[in-house]
């Protein structure tokens, strides 16, 4: 790759974070896509209804927190506290791992009610759209991953450029954990 | 390679060192040491110009074999009791010899045929082959940047993309076949692997290369958004962009915005084709064993289809309509008429294109009541097209045009464009497209208003930028031969398909023709169309020969602005390098379209404003 980083930019906003949000218009674009055809597919009947399992709902907690540690974590960086940053890193980290265990354990209670992958449409949905979901989560544990190497590996410096590569990370791992919080209301408001 | 500008000659490199924007690139950058052999620095480049060239490239490659494929079953179309035993070398068992010794086309691989022909056309070479290149090679150009905001995940773009050609490549050879059932591959034909033979294997390829493919789409569109908003050089507002930035811009928003819900549409797809899921599946019946799938809608794929689909058509229309404007003003010497309603009307056919989707499903029993919205603002985006229409004739209208390849390919756009665009309104209408749905007048309407248009756009581009390209120009007395000759043939070509498809005659059958009573009478006709479809392939195979040709022997480029043109592009040296500027990056004091203003001929965007001017890009 060609250093040739230094661009003038008109925005004063980082053209990185800007392909951020790009890639998360696309990516709001796939979960808005899978479910309309939810609705759509709920609205031509033949549905088989069921209760949520209770641990979706603990969950939604789990990743909650985890939003509120990494931005902590962040704070803590800028303001130089570095054991405090790294702890709280870690701490998001450990919380997104136990997101995606307790999702897991959630797909096997559904299927223990006999909501199983392939027998309604309804369930499949729930299956497919919190596995894409998932998938998310566990891409941004690989951007936890690449922090955690900075945090643990490079000298502490609160540098402007480790900075922005840091809230890069905060910024998906919110947007993962408000992406649930919406799929999590929308599976409750719609069985 | 520390290349200085030490005297400044020309106005051009007074004005580049006075006014231009000094972003210390020769401190940051000694030579680009990443570019030093011929495998990083023609293969994994991560420079834009290089990336478009490989996506041209590529695209030539695919266009090649998706119009390679349209001549052979056209051959079938046109000829149906020729003996096609001559073919056997090439296809192998797709011909059947049988005991009289006629070779005749094997019907399953006339239907993957057509397939090919419609996902290759549509995916690889419109939309890679012609806002991939394009974009690539003019965002950073005329905005004014070094390169795109990640060269990086530019290259991981046109990997994707070439990964996804190799898969599709490969499935052309699976004894089974490529995927078979349609280019908008609707379920069940592609649900199900037993529906048909290149719905097995060559259908599991054929997702596997299209996820790519959305991935390629989206790094790249990600890129080209970002460079434009985030990269302009100082002074270029977003009113001083060159129409083409406008039309990529908008273009990488529409793909950006409609790919993920093509990939959602094929992630289903596949659970139901692998994993045994109903999303699409409802009491069906193959080869006479009923299937225990209930449950879903086949009508939820083309909803998810076509919310990407119809957009699809403005990603690959977008491109040429800025590739046009921005020719044919050079060429006319006349600024574009009408600047802000073309930006304006761009901005509305993107809007529109995301609430008509359904127009492509009037007939698969959609509400009628909803019909009516879909068909009111599909008939809406006659009025954008038209504002388009308008300008680019008024451009032309009184001005010293400059006849070469590029404009006249330019002028070919705008015909084909009124001509197909007409069709659509026809199409647009509910009750009318009960009679010509899924007939040879829908194909007659989509090959040529983004097929043909398309096209042409894409031969005024690369007419037009080569010499930025390649250094060399292509072969004019080639270029208007291909020119008249694809215009001509063109309409020769599918012309007639509107009566037949009036007529009735359905699209994608293997006999189009002369085995039902109705249609007898379009035999000679059918014949007709096929003999001007060789005469036009053979024309484009001399394209791709003048353009290879030309590369390495064309005349060569000797002054760095050889069209007289005003954007950005062509102020960099004529041997450009990474980076596109050997010094400072030039500021951008004017509009885009200064031609024939103050008795000047034309004046560059670097040229500051004069006294008492006014300035088009600040409104």
């Amino acid at each position: 790759m060609a250093a040739i980083t230094p661009q003038y930019s008109r925005s004063n906003i980082n053209s990185q974070k800007f392909a951020l949000w790009v890639a998360i218009a696309a990516m709001i674009m796939m979960f808005g896509s899978l479910t309309s055809a939810y609705v759509v597919r709920r609205a031509a009947g033949n549905w088989f209804e069921f209760k949520l399992p209770d641990l979706f709902f603990i969950n939604t907690v789990v990743i909650l927190l985890s939003s509120v540690t990494i931005q902590l974590s962040y704070r803590a960086f800028k303001q130089g506290k570095e054991q405090q940053y790294k702890g709280l890193l870690i701490a998001t980290f450990v919380l997104g791992m136990a997101f995606v265990i307790m999702q897991y354990m959630g797909w096997e209670a559904l299927n223990a009610i006999g909501a199983t992958f392939t027998i309604n449409p309804s369930s499949s949905f729930i299956y497919v759209i919190s596995g894409l979901h998932a998938a998310h989560v566990l891409g941004g544990m690989l951007a936890l991953t690449v922090a955690l190497v900075h945090a643990y590996y490079l000298p502490f410096k609160a540098t402007i450029r480790r900075q922005q590569r840091f809230e890069l990370v905060v910024q998906y791992w919110h947007f993962v954990d408000v992406l649930w919080v919406y799929l999590i209301f929308f599976f409750t408001i719609q069985s | 390679m520390a290349h200085v500008i030490s005297a400044a000659e020309t106005l051009e490199e007074t004005l580049t060192q006075e006014l231009g924007f000094n972003d210390h690139f020769h401190e940051h950058h000694h030579g680009d040491k990443f570019q030093s052999n011929f495998l990083t620095h023609y293969i994994f480049s991560t420079d834009h110009k290089m990336i478009a060239r490989q996506f041209l490239i590529t695209g030539i490659f695919w266009a090649f074999i998706g119009a390679a494929m349209s001549i052979i079953f056209r051959l079938q179309l046109g000829f149906p009791e020729a003996d096609l035993v001559w073919l056997k070398p090439l296809l192998g068992k797709w011909i059947q010899v049988n005991a009289a010794g006629i070779g005749k086309l094997d019907p399953e691989f006339y239907y993957s045929l057509v397939t090919m022909h419609g996902t290759i056309l549509v995916f690889f070479v419109l939309t890679a082959g012609l806002s991939g290149t394009f974009s690539n090679l003019l965002i950073p150009l005329q905005v004014g940047a070094r390169d795109m905001a990640s060269p990086l995940l530019n290259a991981f773009s046109y990997w994707a993309f070439f990964l996804a050609g190799v898969v599709m490549f490969l499935s052309l050879f699976l004894s089974t076949g490529p995927f078979s059932g349609g280019w908008t591959a609707y379920p069940p034909l592609s649900a199900l692997p037993q529906a048909s033979e290149g719905s097995g294997a060559g259908m599991t390829m054929w997702i596997v290369s299209m996820a790519l493919f959305v991935v390629s789409a989206l790094l790249g569109g990600i890129n080209y958004i970002t460079t434009v908003l985030n990269l302009r050089t100082k002074g270029m507002n977003m009113w001083r962009m060159p129409l083409t930035m406008w039309a990529f811009f908008v273009t990488a928003v529409l793909g950006v915005l409609s790919f993920p819900v093509l990939f959602s549409g094929l992630l289903l797809l596949m659970f139901d084709r692998g994993l045994g899921t109903s999303f699409y599946l409802s009491e069906i019946v193959v080869g006479g064993q009923v299937l225990d799938r209930i449950g879903g809608s086949p009508i939820l794929y083309q909803h998810l289809f076509w919310f990407l689909g119809h957009p699809e058509v403005y990603i690959i229309i977008l491109p040429a309509m800025g590739i046009v404007s921005e020719v044919m003003s050079v060429h006319a010497r006349k600024p574009i008429f009408g600047y802000r309603a073309m930006v304006f009307s761009i901005l509305a056919i993107g809007f529109l294109s995301f609430i008509v989707w359904a127009h492509h499903m009037f007939m698969s029993g959609v509400n009628p009541f909803i019909s009516n919205f879909f068909v009111i603002f599909t008939l809406i985006i006659a009025v954008p097209s038209a504002v388009k229409v308008f300008n680019w004739i008024t451009t032309i209208y009184g001005s010293n045009f400059r006849f070469n390849s590029a404009s006249l390919f330019s002028i070919g756009f705008v015909s084909m464009f009124i001509s197909g665009g007409l069709t659509g309104i026809f199409l647009g209408n509910s009750a009318i497209d009960i009679q010509l749905h899924d007939t040879y007048f829908i194909v007659a309407h989509f090959h040529i208003v983004m097929g043909i248009a398309a096209f042409f756009g894409m031969f005024a581009g690369i007419y037009h930028w080569f010499p930025k390209m390649f250094g060399r120009f292509m072969n004019e007395t080639l270029g208007k031969v291909h020119f008249w000759g694809t215009l001509i043939g063109a309409y020769a070509i599918f012309w007639p398909m509107h009566y037949t498809g009036m007529a009735g005659v359905p699209r994608r059958y293997y006999d189009a023709g002369a085995s039902f009573d109705a249609f007898r009478h379009f035999t000679d006709l059918n014949k007709f169309i096929t003999v001007a479809a060789i005469v036009v392939f053979f024309l484009q195979v001399l394209f791709i020969i003048n353009f290879f040709y030309s590369i390495f022997s064309g005349r060569k480029m000797t002054s760095k602005n050889p069209w007289g043109a005003n954007t950005l592009e062509w102020t960099t040296p004529i041997e450009t390098g990474h980076g596109n500027w050997p010094g400072n990056i030039p500021t951008v004091q004017r509009w885009a379209y200064d031609y024939g203003k103050d008795g000047k001929e034309f004046i560059p965007q670097y040229v500051p404003l004069g006294e008492n001017e006014h300035d088009h890009g600040n409104h």
